[in-house]
């Protein structure tokens, strides 16, 4: 649809050259010098030019754009912006502001040009003023054309809003007939109606509810009849509507000859119009039967109204006597006048296949009613009728046996009493929900069986292949030469602390003279009367038990002198001196070696190597502050 | 009542344990305990610390594809209840733990058997290398394993070469 009421308003040719004058002011920079360099000065000033330019370019632009392009618009409003405006004087104006348009651009180029050559400022300041003046004096001509398009544009806005494809219903006929007080009865418009002819002066436009569908009305000036030449304005807009909009046309009949108009001059116009109302379903409205009946006519005027059932093919004439003062017949006419023009535009719809869309989306159900249909009654209605009490015996409610089995508070839910399982006795079941750190559920299935038998095949398949193959084997080969390799670290680690002993000491070379071989110890120990052989340690023998300790203990035994070299020094000499039992001995050892343990692992010397905390420093809980509280110590 | 899964450390997450986390995107991310938690709040990628199933699982320390796994998945539609299933399904849950007992045992060891064999002979080069430390039938295993080796060892290559002396007593180039 047109907006037409959206054309923004034209000013006149005075104003548009103020405003745009007005704008180059204020939107260009304004300060200049005639000691700026004289590249400067002519981009100023040239850019004064352009601006101008391009601000009346847009605003004439813009006029072209909005307004209707007649030959572009639906036939019906070219016709109607014809018989109201005059075609060419419309397309005269606005031709004339496209070639302003041009000139304006043509001047600003002109002295955009000329500037490039100017050398001071007033020379480029005279430029400007002449392309401003030019272009202003040019825009100054459009005057005539101007006031003309705003004076289109008022009219435009105000014309009803007339779509021309939906369905419409056009009424008809002489002035002064009934039809505005048709439209009146029919639509919810209030057209003017008068007693003297030529009231409605335009077309007015209603709407109407039909078929749960909106239907425009278009009331129409009368119609006199003469030749299409000497019609006025008003007239050709009614005929301009009835020549363009597929409507269906209501020819009202003033049978009464009220309007002052015989029956013989409102059929002789309706043969004249009858091309007009060529494919269009047609109704003739008898009107003001109130004033005079039909029967009453002559037979003359019923010969003239025969006359008019005459029709050739494309349209289809009903007669419909109606009075629009008593309102009699008018929804009967309605009814038919829109019926005919429903299925004509079905009809051209299937003949234009837009049918086709709509075909494929309809189905017709085969689905038969049964025989028997009783009325559905609900129990209550049936009740208060004093019919039969319903067969179903009422359940007892959940809020009843709430009730009864202790109140709201007391009473729990038993929310599986309803359930439906294949055994019922297990609806009270304990079920568990988790076992050995998993969900049950996450396991059920209802093929069970089927997996269980094929997982269990699986692993017989697997446990065979396993034992073919040889991990225990290789674990257990390795398991071996691990001891001996274990052996070996630990023979290598022995050998590193006896090359770190053989380190010099105290800058002392260690001489080879001072370094006794085990094997001479031995033989001294043996000479002594002890057991040298427990000396030698590891290079005597297999066992990794003889430990330096044992040597102590048994020197200690046999109260020798001689101490190891890592003795322990806490030792007291009572011990040394004292006879004991093996166990007691044993005993104290085992006592003294716990001890030891938890000091090495201190990382103590030994017992006397203690750390006493100091747990309250005296230089914290003595003494003022130099700055802040001692309330918290 | 379900155990979860905690998203850091895949370990259980038993009923009020735990915290769970749903981000704006509605994913939801359950953690057993602070530690994971604030791994996670720091961004940390759970396949880079040593001590979540998610690193073992993929550096191939533990088994991943497995058809005892199948057994355990989250039904979406519920089974309408049916005591002989429940039983069916606790006993088959029983057989499937043992089963995927056995086979971890199975995965481990051919790990660490897999293993093992690389060890094996450079234990035993050493072993070699080292006789001499050696007494008894340990000593005894070890100079079998030089045997071995008599053919591979880089001393061999290493024999030193002794450089006849010329009766001048200086090399001259001919």
């Amino acid at each position: 649809m047109y907006r037409f009421k959206d054309i923004q308003t034209i000013p006149t040719a005075k104003q548009l050259v103020d405003i745009v004058l007005s704008k180059t002011q204020r939107k260009t920079p304004t300060v200049v010098h005639p000691g700026f360099k004289i590249t400067r000065i002519r981009s100023f000033y040239m850019r004064k030019v352009k601006f101008c330019q391009t601000s009346y370019s847009e605003k004439l632009s813009k006029i072209l754009e909005e307004f209707p392009k007649i030959d572009d618009i639906h036939p019906f409003y070219a016709d109607l912006c014809n018989v109201l405006y005059d075609r060419d004087h419309y397309k005269l104006a606005l031709g004339q502001v496209n070639a302003c348009k041009k000139v304006v651009d043509g001047i600003a180029k002109e002295y955009v040009k000329m500037m490039k050559f100017a050398d001071s400022l007033y020379k480029c300041k005279m430029l400007k003023r002449a392309a401003l003046g030019r272009m202003s004096t040019a825009v100054k001509k459009l005057q005539g054309a101007l006031s003309f398009l705003e004076e289109v544009r008022q009219h435009l806005g105000r014309l009803p809003a007339i779509n021309p494809a939906t369905r419409t219903l056009i009424l008809t006929g002489y002035p002064n007939v009934g039809k505005s007080s048709f439209m009146n009865i029919v639509t919810n418009a209030n057209v003017d109606v008068q007693q003297y002819a030529f009231t409605t002066k335009s077309l007015f436009i209603g709407h109407l509810d039909h078929n749960y569908v909106k239907w425009q009305v278009i009331d129409t000036p009368g119609i006199l009849d003469h030749p299409l030449e000497d019609r006025n304005s008003i007239e050709m807009t009614a005929i301009t509507a009835l020549a363009h909009l597929p409507a269906a046309v209501l020819f009202f009949v003033d049978i009464s000859e009220h309007c002052g108009f015989s029956l013989a001059t409102q059929v002789a116009l309706y043969h004249s119009i009858k091309p007009l109302f060529k494919n269009r379903p047609l109704l003739i409205i008898l009107n003001k039967t109130d004033i005079r009946k039909v029967d009453e006519l002559s037979a003359e005027e019923k010969q003239l109204l025969d006359s008019m059932k005459e029709v050739d093919a494309g349209g289809e004439v009903s007669f419909f006597e109606t009075s629009c003062t008593k309102k009699q017949g008018v929804d009967d006419a309605l009814q038919k006048g829109c019926e005919l023009l429903l299925e004509k535009r079905v009809d051209q719809k299937v003949k234009t296949g837009k049918a086709d869309q709509f075909r494929s989306r309809l189905h017709v159900t085969s689905v038969t009613p049964p025989a028997s249909r009783p009325p559905c009654i609900p129990a209550s209605v049936q009740q208060a009728r004093g019919g039969a009490e319903p067969e179903e015996a009422k359940e007892p409610l959940e809020r009843d046996r709430m009730e009864e089995l202790g109140g709201a508070g007391v009473y729990s839910v038993d929310l599986w009493r309803r359930a439906l399982l294949e055994d019922p006795s297990w609806k009270y079941d304990m079920v568990p929900e988790i076992m050995d750190g998993h969900n049950i559920l996450d396991f059920v299935d209802p093929d069970i069986d089927n997996t269980i038998a094929r997982l269990e095949k699986e692993e017989e398949l697997l446990n065979a292949e396993a034992s073919l193959g040889d991990d225990d084997q290789v674990i257990r080969q390795y398991k071996k030469t691990q001891h001996v390799l274990d052996e070996v670290h630990s023979r290598m680690r022995q050998k590193r602390v006896e090359r770190r002993l053989e380190k010099s000491k105290n800058g002392l070379p260690k001489l080879r003279k001072n370094q006794k071989k085990g094997e001479e110890v031995e033989e001294q120990l043996n000479s002594l009367g002890y057991d040298g052989a427990k000396v030698r340690g590891r290079s005597a023998s297999k066992k990794r038990g003889t430990s330096l300790l044992r040597k102590r203990k048994h020197d200690v035994a046999a109260g020798g002198e001689e101490e190891a070299q890592s003795a322990a020094r806490g030792r007291s000499r009572s011990r040394k001196n004292s006879v004991m039992a093996e166990e007691t001995s044993q005993f104290v050892e085992k006592k003294r070696r716990k001890t030891m343990r938890l000091h090495t692992k201190k990382g103590h010397k030994g017992e006397a190597d203690r750390w006493i905390p100091d747990l309250k420093p005296k230089h914290l809980y003595s003494g003022k502050r130099g700055i802040g509280k001692t309330d918290r110590r | 009542m379900r155990i979860e899964k905690c998203w850091f450390c895949s370990s259980s997450v038993y009923p009020g344990h735990g915290i769970m986390f749903v981000r704006n995107d509605c994913k939801t991310f359950r953690f057993c305990r602070s530690k994971c938690h604030k791994h996670f709040k720091m961004k940390h990628n759970p396949r880079k610390l040593k001590w979540t199933k998610a690193y073992r699982r993929a550096r191939g320390k533990e088994m991943v594809v497995d058809s005892t796994f199948n057994f355990e998945k989250k039904r979406l539609t519920p089974t309408r209840y049916n005591r002989n299933l429940m039983v069916k399904t606790v006993r088959a849950m029983q057989i499937v733990e043992r089963i995927r007992q056995v086979r971890k045992e199975r995965f481990h060891k051919a790990r660490l058997a897999a293993q093992l064999r690389k060890r094996q002979t450079s234990a035993q080069k050493e072993i070699a290398k080292s006789a001499h430390l050696l007494e008894g039938p340990n000593k005894e295993k070890a100079l079998l394993y030089q045997k071995e080796f008599a053919g591979s060892t880089k001393a061999k290559s290493r024999q030193k070469v002794k450089v006849e002396k010329t009766g001048s007593g200086s090399m001259e180039v001919e």
